[in-house]
């Protein structure tokens, strides 16, 4: 028996490592054996649907008004819908983390947020590119662009509430809520923006039809989309493991710190 | 005293860019202001052409104003605010040392920004390039002038608003003379170079005033 | 280096903290500054910085025209550590924003037992270790007065003593110091000012 006091005892280093097992950070140990082969795997299939999707699409015939700019729209629909399908899996991670407290939750909603905005960026980027030569302007606040920019606008929103909040429970619940109030709130901006456009019909330069969905164009673009998606598993996998890992190294740094103390 | 000058530049840089900090946020601020616009307003691309460079400057200002009110109270909650008194630097030169690092994490992305958002109200490229530049001459002094109303408002914890208020009447000077260089750079009824020759002029007096006034108000705010 | 009060007095809120306060102290004296909560201790030691103008008095360094703040070290009740920040960019800030001579960064952190966490966000420490690398900015840069108040307020016994030393050094080393505390330092051969109470 040592003479030691009880009170010391109680913070050596084995119970730091219980506490740490414990924690919500047990459950990510799955993930990350996990992520090691989900990684390579999306990355792959990423890599070879959208070439495929992008090869067939510029096999497929010019459409008879917009040419040959209108293969932009291989990247530029897939990029829209993924856009909106990431606000949605973060709106569902959302629930996880407010209703369901799944551990990695949270994790996943806040990984997504970025990769999402990169989608939205894309889709709005090639919709200016496209623009251009269809209509002499690079931004002609149609509709459906329009009510993507406000998407961005929302996912930018949700991102800077993670990087104001310190702690990382918190910025999960906050942020959580604001996407759930965002996503409720995307049809009623879709629907109001679309109304905004018709009233203005005759002020506005043009009311750009969307693409006809031929079907020699819907199988590359539904390839392509397929390629997109797979590309978003792979970077939303791959940035959830650095998000553990990252949340892991701090803290250790805290429990580093409170060791210290002790001795 | 360089060095002590050059480490409170990239010591507020670094808060800035740092978790909390609010980096980019001024940015996301301009595209919503920019974005809000056209649904007042309408689609109608000839009238967005034709208020593009106010649009942009008052999105510029109101975003500039961001963190403005904090500048000095963050050192005041903590204590280092006392420290930078008792620095060997005179206080107005640590006080611009802050100013300049204000203004180039919030004002210089600013000033980047301009030009897509300038493209999404349809600016034509001449316009573009001159209300670029008249942002690039403008954005400091109004972090400048904000040095003097967060120093004002050091002590208050609620300031916010206050800032701005105090802050966009001072601004007005910097307003007009923008938007009409971007103008004249349109439309050449007015050489460019008078009223952009005036904003810099303007510019320069608040680099000189902005320090001298945040020091002696961060002065009397001791008594 | 000798360090001059006359007549110092202090209104604040319409209230009398003290008045006709003079004192003179040389190289290697110390001096106490205690009295009750609210008695105006804080407020001679912000006074004798400079960070506070005194209602009435001076203070001054012997033969010499450099105001006295840029002679002094100030350590108050706060850390003045950004928590974003590392201890050590806080403590190199300080080290840059001071100048002169001093301990090199990471051995002042050493000293002071906080050299492990050197390169944890300041915001992770607990509130003594916090304290102990607030008190490294007294190494990083020398000068000659030390006004510290309150400084053993969240320190362990272990802290406390180190402090002691640091300030028995700093003595030695011909420095002055000038400590407020509602309990009493462990200064040896120090004057003592008592405020707050009877005259």
């Amino acid at each position: 028996m040592t003479a030691s006091p009880p009170a010391l005892r109680s913070r050596s280093r084995p119970d730091n490592q219980a506490l740490l097992s414990r924690s919500d950070l047990a459950s990510p140990h799955r993930f990350l054996s996990l992520a090691r082969v989900l990684v390579p795997t999306f990355a792959a299939l990423a890599l070879v649907l959208t070439g495929l999707g992008l090869v067939l699409g510029f096999r497929a015939p010019p459409d008879y008004q917009q040419g040959e700019t209108v293969r932009i729209m291989y990247i530029h629909v897939p990029a829209a819908w993924i856009s909106l399908a990431a606000y949605t899996l973060m709106a569902v991670a959302s629930l996880g983390t407010l209703v369901w407290r799944h551990p990695l939750a949270d994790v996943a909603a806040k990984t997504a947020a970025p990769i999402g905005a990169a989608f939205c960026l894309l889709c709005l980027v090639t919709g200016a590119l496209w623009g251009r030569p269809m209509w002499g302007a690079y931004w002609v606040w149609d509709p459906r662009l329009t009510s993507e920019l406000v998407l961005f606008l929302l996912y930018l929103g949700v991102i800077a509430l993670w990087n104001a909040i310190e702690d990382a429970g918190r910025a999960g619940r906050a942020a959580a809520i604001l996407t759930l109030v965002g996503f409720i709130n995307v049809p009623i901006v879709k629907f109001s923006v679309e109304w905004w456009s018709s009233l203005h019909q005759g002020a506005s330069v043009f009311r750009p039809g969307g693409p006809a969905i031929h079907p020699s164009i819907l199988w590359p673009l539904m390839i392509s989309a397929a390629g997109f998606t797979a590309l978003f598993f792979a970077l939303h996998v791959a940035a959830m493991r650095n998000e553990i890992l990252r949340r892991r190294l701090r803290t250790l740094g805290i429990l580093a710190a409170a060791e210290a103390d002790v001795r | 005293m360089n060095a002590a000058l050059a480490a409170i530049v990239k010591r507020d840089l670094k808060l800035a860019l740092r978790a909390g900090g609010g980096a980019g946020i001024g940015v996301i601020f301009f595209l919503a202001v920019v974005t809000i616009v056209p649904f007042a307003v309408g689609p109608d691309l000839p009238l967005l052409k034709r208020i593009g460079a106010a649009v942009l400057w008052i999105g510029a200002l109101l975003a500039s104003l961001l963190g403005l009110e904090r500048i000095f109270a963050a050192d005041h909650e903590d204590g280092s605010l006392d420290l930078l008194f008792l620095a060997p630097a005179p206080l107005v030169l640590t006080a611009a040392a802050k100013a300049l690092a204000h203004w180039i994490a919030t004002g210089l992305p600013l000033v980047v920004m301009a030009p897509v958002l300038g493209l999404m109200l349809g600016i034509d490229p001449r316009a573009l390039a001159a209300v670029t530049a008249t942002l690039l001459a403008g954005t400091p002094a109004v972090t400048f002038i904000g040095l003097i109303a967060g120093a004002l408002a050091v002590t208050l914890p609620r300031s916010g608003l206050l800032v701005a208020v105090l802050v966009l009447p001072l601004a007005i000077p910097l307003l007009i003379f923008g938007v009409a260089a971007t103008d004249a750079a349109v439309t050449n009824e007015v050489p460019f170079g008078a009223p952009f020759r005036l904003l810099c002029a303007i510019s320069l007096f608040f680099f000189v005033l902005g320090p001298i006034a945040a020091a002696a108000a961060l002065r009397h705010a001791r008594e | 280096m000798r360090l001059l009060a006359e007549n110092l007095s202090s209104m604040r809120g319409g209230r009398v903290l003290f008045q006709g306060l003079s004192f003179a102290m040389g190289a290697g004296e110390a001096l106490m500054v205690i009295g009750p909560n609210g008695s105006g201790k804080t407020t001679l030691l912000r006074l004798i910085a400079g960070l506070l103008p005194p209602t009435a008095g001076r203070t001054a360094l012997a033969g010499s025209e450099d105001p006295v703040s840029e002679a002094v070290h100030f350590v108050g009740y706060q850390d003045a550590l950004k928590g974003a920040l590392t201890v050590r960019e806080n403590l190199a800030f300080y080290k840059s924003l001071f100048g002169g001579s001093g301990d090199a960064v990471d051995e002042a952190l050493g000293r002071m037992g906080v050299g492990t966490l050197a390169m944890l966000p300041a915001q992770v420490l607990s509130a003594g270790q916090r304290r102990r690398a607030a008190l490294a900015r007294l190494l990083v840069s020398h000068r000659p007065i030390w006004l510290l108040d309150e400084p053993a307020n969240t320190l362990d016994a272990d802290g406390q003593t180190l402090l002691t030393r640091l300030m028995d050094e700093h003595r030695k080393r011909g420095g002055i110091v000038i400590a407020a505390a509602h309990v009493r330092l462990d200064l040896p051969a120090a004057r003592e000012i008592s405020l707050g109470g009877a005259a």
